[in-house]
C-alpha cells in the first residue's frame, strides 16, 4: 500500500474557509487604458474618428464648395474601386496573409470581359460571368498554394501579379476597346458607371456596390461560423485546427471570393473608365492596402474590421479631394496618407499591448 | 473488457527524433487513465495522435474496436473525442462564447439561420456561460470578452469546460491543471470525477503525482516514447511511479501486461 496521503492533501482543507466567491475580473482602470480597451473591442473606431476629424477640417476650410452633397457622393465615387479591392485584400489580411495580386486580378478581369464580348461576339453577360470565374480562379490558384503547398503569400502574390499582369497584356496585345464601342454594343459592361441623382448626390452604381460589398462581408464575418473562421485562422492557425477549424478550406475559399471581389471591381472599372484598358488600375495593390491599413486591420492577422477599411479608403477620398480643392501640389496627399499609414500601425502596435 | 480507445505499435517521428516509439495504448470504458512520463517522453505526442492533431507514421488506432483514421482534430472530435491541448488551442482575439463554440457554432433557427446562416449568440452564450459555471472556474462577467483578456490559469478553463462539455466519448486532457491555483485545480479534479460519474472515460496527463494517485484508476508509465508498464494506484506508491518514469526501476513482471 502506498505511504503517502491520497485526496485533498493537508493544505487544501485552507481552501474551504476562505470566502467561496471565484476569480473575479479586477477592473483596476485608468482612462488610458479604458481608451485602450475600447480601440481593441472595436477597432474601426481610430479611422472613423480620423475620418469625421478631416472632413471636419475640410469643410471649415474649404466652407460649402466641399461640404456639398455632391462633393461628399463624389468621394464615395473616387474610392469605390479601391473599396472593392479593398474588401477582397480585408479579407485576405485577416488571415494573417496579403494579396498583392489584387490589382492585376481585377485588370485582367475587366480585360477578359471586353475581349469576350467584342473579340469572340459572346454576349455581354456570359463575358461578365467568365470574367468572374478568371477571378475566382486565379484566387483558387493564389489559395491552394499559400493553403496546400505551404508557400508563404507574400512570394505566392507577388509570382501571381507579374504573372496576371504579363497575361493581361499578351493576351489583350495592349489593345484598348473604345467607350463609344462598349457604350453602343455592350452597354451591360459599363453598368457601374451609370449614376444615381438624390438632390445634389450623385451617386454610381459603382459606390453603392462597393457599399453593399462592405455591408455584406461585415455580416458574414462577424455573424456567420465561416467569418469567425476566417478571424480564427489569422489569429492562431494551429490553434484554429486543433479547436476544429478546417483551416486550408477557410484559406482557399478566402482567396477564391477575394479573386471573386477582384473581378467585380474590375466590372466596375470598366464603368468607371468607360473603356476597357488593359494599363488601367496599376495602384489599386497598394491603395487596397493602404485603406486596409489606415482602416485599423492589423496586417498580422485576425484583428479589425472591414468597415475600418471603407473608413480607410474614405479617408484617402477626403484628403486627396480636399487638398485638390484646396489647390496644394497633390504630393502633399501622399506625404499624409503615408504619415496616415506609419501612424495607423502604431495605434495598432499600442492596442495590441491591451492584451498583453 | 474491450478498451474504448486502444492504439497499438503507434510510431512517430519528427526528423530524427523518435518521439513514439510502438508504444500501445488501453482506455477503458468509465475509468481515469494517467498517463505520466518525464518531458519529452512522448506524453503529449501519443494523445495528438490520438486526436487526430497529428498523424502517426505508423501504428493501428481502434475506437470501440472500430480501427480508425484520423486525418484532423476534426475527425476525432466528431468521432466523439475531446481534447484539452497543453498549448490550449484557444484564438485569443475571439471571445470566450465564440472559442467554446468553434467548428460547432448553432444556427439560428428559421429563415435567419437557414438561409443567411447568422449564428445564434444568445444561445450559444448562455450555454457557455453554464458551462463555465458547472466548472465553477470563473465568474465571467462578458462572455463575449475576447480569450486574450483572461489570465492564463483562466483560459485553462476555458479550454477544460470546452473538452468536458462536448466529449461524448473520451476526454482527453494533457496537463489541465498546469496554470492552475490550488482551488482552481480542485475543481478540475472535481470536474473529472464528475465526467466519469456521467459515465465517460477520461485520459489525464499531469506531472502532479498527489492529484494522479487521487484521481486516477489506472497510471500508464509512459517513458522513451512507449509504455513501459500500468501500475495500479492503490497498490503502488507515489515514489515507484516515479522510479519508474525516471528509469531508476524496472517494472516487475505483473505491472506489464496491464
Ligand atoms: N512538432 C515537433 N517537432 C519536432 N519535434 C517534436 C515536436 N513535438 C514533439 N517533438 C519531440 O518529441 C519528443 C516528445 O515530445 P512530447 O511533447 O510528446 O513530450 P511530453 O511527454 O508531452 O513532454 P512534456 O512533459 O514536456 O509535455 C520530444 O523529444 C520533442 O522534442
Ligand atoms: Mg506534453
Amino acid at each position: 500500500m502506498g505511504s503517502e496521503t491520497r485526496g485533498p492533501q493537508g493544505f487544501e482543507t485552507a481552501i474551504h474557509s476562505g470566502p467561496n466567491t471565484v476569480a473575479e475580473f479586477h477592473q483596476r482602470r485608468s482612462v488610458v487604458s479604458q481608451l485602450r480597451q475600447l480601440l481593441h473591442q472595436t477597432p474601426s473606431i481610430v479611422p472613423l474618428i480620423v475620418l469625421v476629424a478631416a472632413t471636419i477640417v475640410f469643410g471649415i476650410i474649404l466652407g460649402g464648395r466641399f461640404f456639398s452633397a455632391y462633393a461628399m457622393t463624389l468621394i464615395l465615387q473616387q474610392v469605390a474601386i479601391t473599396g472593392i479591392v479593398g474588401a477582397a485584400q480585408s479579407l485576405v489580411i485577416l488571415t494573417a496573409g496579403i494579396d498583392l495580386s489584387v490589382g492585376a486580378i481585377m485588370v485582367l478581369t475587366s480585360v477578359v470581359m471586353g475581349q469576350f464580348t467584342f473579340r469572340y461576339g459572346l454576349p455581354p453577360f456570359f463575358s461578365v460571368a467568365c470574367g468572374i470565374g478568371v477571378g475566382a480562379l486565379i484566387g483558387y490558384i493564389n489559395g491552394f498554394l499559400v493553403a496546400r503547398v505551404k508557400l508563404p503569400p507574400f512570394i505566392v502574390t507577388l509570382g501571381m501579379w507579374q504573372i496576371v499582369l504579363a497575361t493581361n497584356f499578351l493576351y489583350s496585345a495592349n489593345e484598348t476597346i473604345r467607350a463609344q464601342d462598349i457604350e453602343t454594343q455592350a452597354p451591360l459592361l459599363q453598368v457601374f458607371g451609370e449614376t444615381v441623382r438624390v438632390g445634389g448626390a450623385v451617386l454610381t452604381y459603382g459606390a453603392i456596390m462597393m457599399v453593399v460589398i462592405v455591408c455584406v462581408l461585415a455580416y458574414v464575418l462577424r455573424h456567420t461560423a465561416w467569418g469567425r473562421h476566417v478571424y480564427a485562422v489569422g489569429d492562431d492557425p494551429v490553434a484554429a485546427e486543433l479547436a476544429g477549424v478546417q483551416v486550408k478550406r477557410i484559406l482557399i475559399s478566402v482567396y477564391v471570393l477575394a479573386g471573386i471581389i477582384c473581378a467585380l471591381a474590375g466590372w466596375a472599372l470598366i464603368g468607371r473608365l468607360g473603356s476597357v484598358s488593359p494599363t488601367s488600375g496599376q495602384f489599386e495593390n497598394i491603395n487596397s492596402i493602404t485603406a486596409v491599413v489606415i482602416g485599423g486591420i492589423s496586417l498580422f492577422g485576425g484583428r479589425g474590421s472591414i468597415i475600418g477599411m471603407l473608413f480607410g479608403a474614405l479617408i484617402v477620398g477626403v484628403f486627396s479631394l480636399g487638398l485638390g480643392m484646396y489647390g496644394t501640389d497633390p504630393q502633399w496627399t501622399y506625404l499624409l496618407i503615408g504619415m496616415l499609414i506609419i501612424a495607423a500601425v502604431a495605434v495598432d502596435q499600442w492596442i495590441r499591448k491591451a492584451a498583453a | 473488457m474491450e478498451p474504448i480507445l486502444k492504439a497499438r505499435g503507434l510510431v512517430k517521428r519528427y526528423g530524427k527524433v523518435t518521439a513514439l516509439d510502438h508504444c500501445d495504448f488501453d482506455l477503458y470504458p468509465g475509468e481515469v487513465l494517467a498517463v505520466i512520463g518525464d518531458n519529452g517522453a512522448g506524453k503529449s505526442s501519443l494523445i495528438k495522435a490520438l486526436s487526430g492533431a497529428v498523424r502517426a507514421d505508423e501504428g493501428q488506432i481502434f475506437l470501440d474496436g472500430k480501427e480508425m483514421h484520423f486525418s484532423s482534430p476534426l475527425d476525432a472530435r466528431e468521432a466523439g473525442i475531446e481534447t484539452v491541448y497543453q498549448n490550449l488551442a484557444l484564438s485569443p482575439a475571439l471571445s470566450i462564447a465564440d472559442n467554446m463554440f468553434l467548428g460547432r457554432e448553432i444556427r439560428r433557427s428559421g429563415f435567419m439561420g437557414k438561409y443567411l446562416r447568422t449564428l445564434d449568440r444568445k444561445t450559444m452564450g448562455r450555454l457557455a456561460r453554464e458551462k463555465l459555471n458547472d466548472l465553477g472556474l470563473l465568474t465571467i462577467q462578458n462572455i463575449d470578452q475576447p480569450v486574450e483578456t483572461l489570465s492564463g490559469g483562466q483560459r485553462q478553463g476555458v479550454a477544460v469546460a470546452r473538452a468536458a462539455a462536448f466529449g461524448s466519448r473520451v476526454v482527453i486532457m494533457d496537463e489541465p491543471t498546469a496554470a492552475l491555483g490550488v482551488k482552481e485545480s480542485r475543481k478540475v479534479l472535481e470536474l473529472i470525477q464528475d465526467v466519469r460519474a456521467r459515465g465517460l472515460p477520461i485520459v489525464l496527463i499531469s506531472h502532479n503525482m498527489p492529484h494522479v494517485f487521487e484521481v486516477a484508476d489506472r497510471v500508464h508509465v509512459h517513458r522513451l516514447g512507449k509504455r513501459l508498464c500500468v501500475i495500479d494506484p492503490k497498490l503502488a506508491t507515489m515514489s515507484d511511479a516515479v522510479a519508474l518514469m525516471t528509469g531508476a526501476k524496472q517494472p516487475e513482471a505483473s505491472m506489464e501486461a496491464a
